[in-house]
């Protein structure tokens, strides 16, 4: 399992885990802010999609949605998009050479797979980040706003030197355990055919004839991940973490 | 649009082959909607009993009953549940010596992990309460376990309620993941279909995800309503 061609396939399935992970956190943060701040705006349609697009996301399966960008969203999708997504493929021939490691195979090739889980696991966590962005906010009473106000900032400045900052600070725990869950959720992406660490172990279990050994391996990995995101959390916590009374 | 397809195979995805029937288990080979259901409320049930015991396991002093609780529950919320499944369904046969169905391996591993998320419900539940109650309870002369039987337990619960159902909601989001097993649940009807129509992928999948999303929506604004109201009675610190 430590060598040769499982030790390989598992270290591929890391990378990628890893890829699909940070950049799906990435859009999902910056998709996530544009929705709760279009919750905040005081136009009404905006607000109703955006309670739409949260409600809808988060009540329905992760699997299912997966589903749907792979199999179903080609339907609906202009031709152009499609066959650009297709495209990708031959845009980012192998093999590359990362980390003194040739990798051969399907590791950084942005296929229409990769790209379809990015675009679901963008979608879904960042509905979850817009509700907890949202909630830090409005954790923050309203009168600090009508304070500032009355101090004679305006709307804008109130929100960058009063209320963000103290919601940021209430939000940043919550928003480590998103993008953990994140991490955890990449692996559904293994049904479309994503090679990431349970894709590689599944593989490994039927080239190999090893399942114990494989689903261990990927049992480890994901529990350091873990171990270290909520080490994080705890360090942040405690180092950075002012309770604060109103 | 093949809006058809998915009315022609809209009893298929609520039900699938389930037969009832008079014999002992009752309902044989459930699938569909129906199984997804089912799955969720057997995993749920379990789930409760495993999560208080791994709760109240973790808020003892001691520690040959406080770390099993504590290795279980951060190993499971470390791992996601896919791996869990697959885990199982290659450990299980190799353990009890006999194969176990898709379906029960399933259930199994949903009461394991959904436990360990209650467990923390529970374990944030009883620290939630005022140190007041178990101290006034101890003074008045119960025992460690009346008080937490009598006094602390029925408080904790009612307030875990809300969070309860969203564990549920969370739980029935996640049966789906059966379907990678071939349980013939909500999500493998939807894959069948698709895979013998191919030209309704979207109208099969948008009606799957309203289904999930019709029972998800509910709970989750039950639960809020719910919260609203309880919060209301809950003993607080003064």
């Amino acid at each position: 399992m430590f060598s040769g061609e499982p030790a390989r396939w598992m270290w591929e399935g890391f990378l990628t885990t890893m890829q699909i992970s940070t950049i799906s956190l990435a859009c999902a943060m910056i998709l996530g802010i544009i929705i709760c701040v279009m919750r905040m705006t005081p136009f009404k349609p905006l607000q109703w999609f955006s309670l739409a697009f949260t409600e809808f996301f988060r009540n329905t399966p992760l699997l299912v949605q997966i589903f749907f960008w792979y199999n179903a969203s080609y339907f609906v999708i202009p031709d152009v998009i499609n066959n650009w997504l297709n495209d990708l493929y031959y845009w980012f021939p192998g093999p590359f050479t990362l980390f003194g490691h040739k990798f051969v195979g399907e590791w950084m090739l942005f296929n229409v797979e990769l790209i379809t889980g990015i675009i679901a696991l963008t979608v879904y966590t960042s509905a979850f980040i817009a509700e907890e962005l949202r909630a830090g906010i409005f954790s923050i009473p309203k009168n600090q706003l009508e304070a500032s106000r009355a101090v004679g900032l305006s709307f804008l400045q109130a929100y960058r030197y009063v209320i963000l900052p103290q919601a940021l600070r209430i939000v940043i725990p919550p928003l480590i355990s998103q993008a953990l869950n994140l991490i955890k959720n990449s692996s559904l992406c293994m049904v479309i055919g994503v090679g990431e660490i349970m894709y590689q172990a599944t593989q490994i279990e039927s080239y190999h004839a090893i399942p114990f050994e494989a689903f261990s391996v990927a049992l480890g990995i994901y529990l350091i991940i873990s171990l270290f995101v909520s080490f994080c959390i705890t360090m942040y916590n405690k180092h950075f973490m002012v309770q604060v009374r109103y | 649009m093949h809006w058809n397809i998915v009315a022609d195979n809209f009893v298929y995805f609520l039900w699938g082959n389930t037969s009832i029937d008079w014999v002992f288990p009752f309902i044989h080979r459930p699938e569909g909607f129906f199984a997804s259901i089912i799955l969720a409320f057997t995993g749920i049930l379990g789930a409760f009993w495993l999560g208080l015991a791994a709760g109240l396991m973790r808020l003892s002093r001691k520690w040959y009953i406080k770390w099993p609780a504590v290795v279980y529950v951060e190993m499971i919320r470390g791992m996601p549940l896919l791996l869990l499944i697959f885990w199982f369904y290659y450990l299980a046969p190799v353990i009890t010596g006999q194969n176990l169905p898709a379906f029960t391996t399933t259930i199994f591993c949903f009461i394991i992990f959904t436990g360990a998320y209650v467990a923390e419900i529970v374990r944030a539940g009883v620290n939630a309460l005022p140190r007041g109650q178990m101290e006034a309870s101890r003074g008045s002369g119960l025992s460690h376990a009346q008080a937490m039987r009598f006094v602390i337990l029925p408080q904790a619960l009612r307030n875990m309620i809300p969070s309860f159902v969203n564990q549920f909601v969370s739980l029935t989001k996640d049966t789906s993941l059966a379907a990678i097993l071939g349980v013939i649940e909500l999500t493998r009807t939807g894959v069948q279909v698709d895979n013998r129509e191919t030209v309704a992928s979207f109208e099969i999948w948008i009606a799957i995800a309203c289904l999930y999303f019709l029972i998800c929506y509910v709970l989750t604004s039950y639960s809020r309503r719910l919260e609203a109201q309880l919060s209301r009675y809950q003993a607080r610190d003064r």
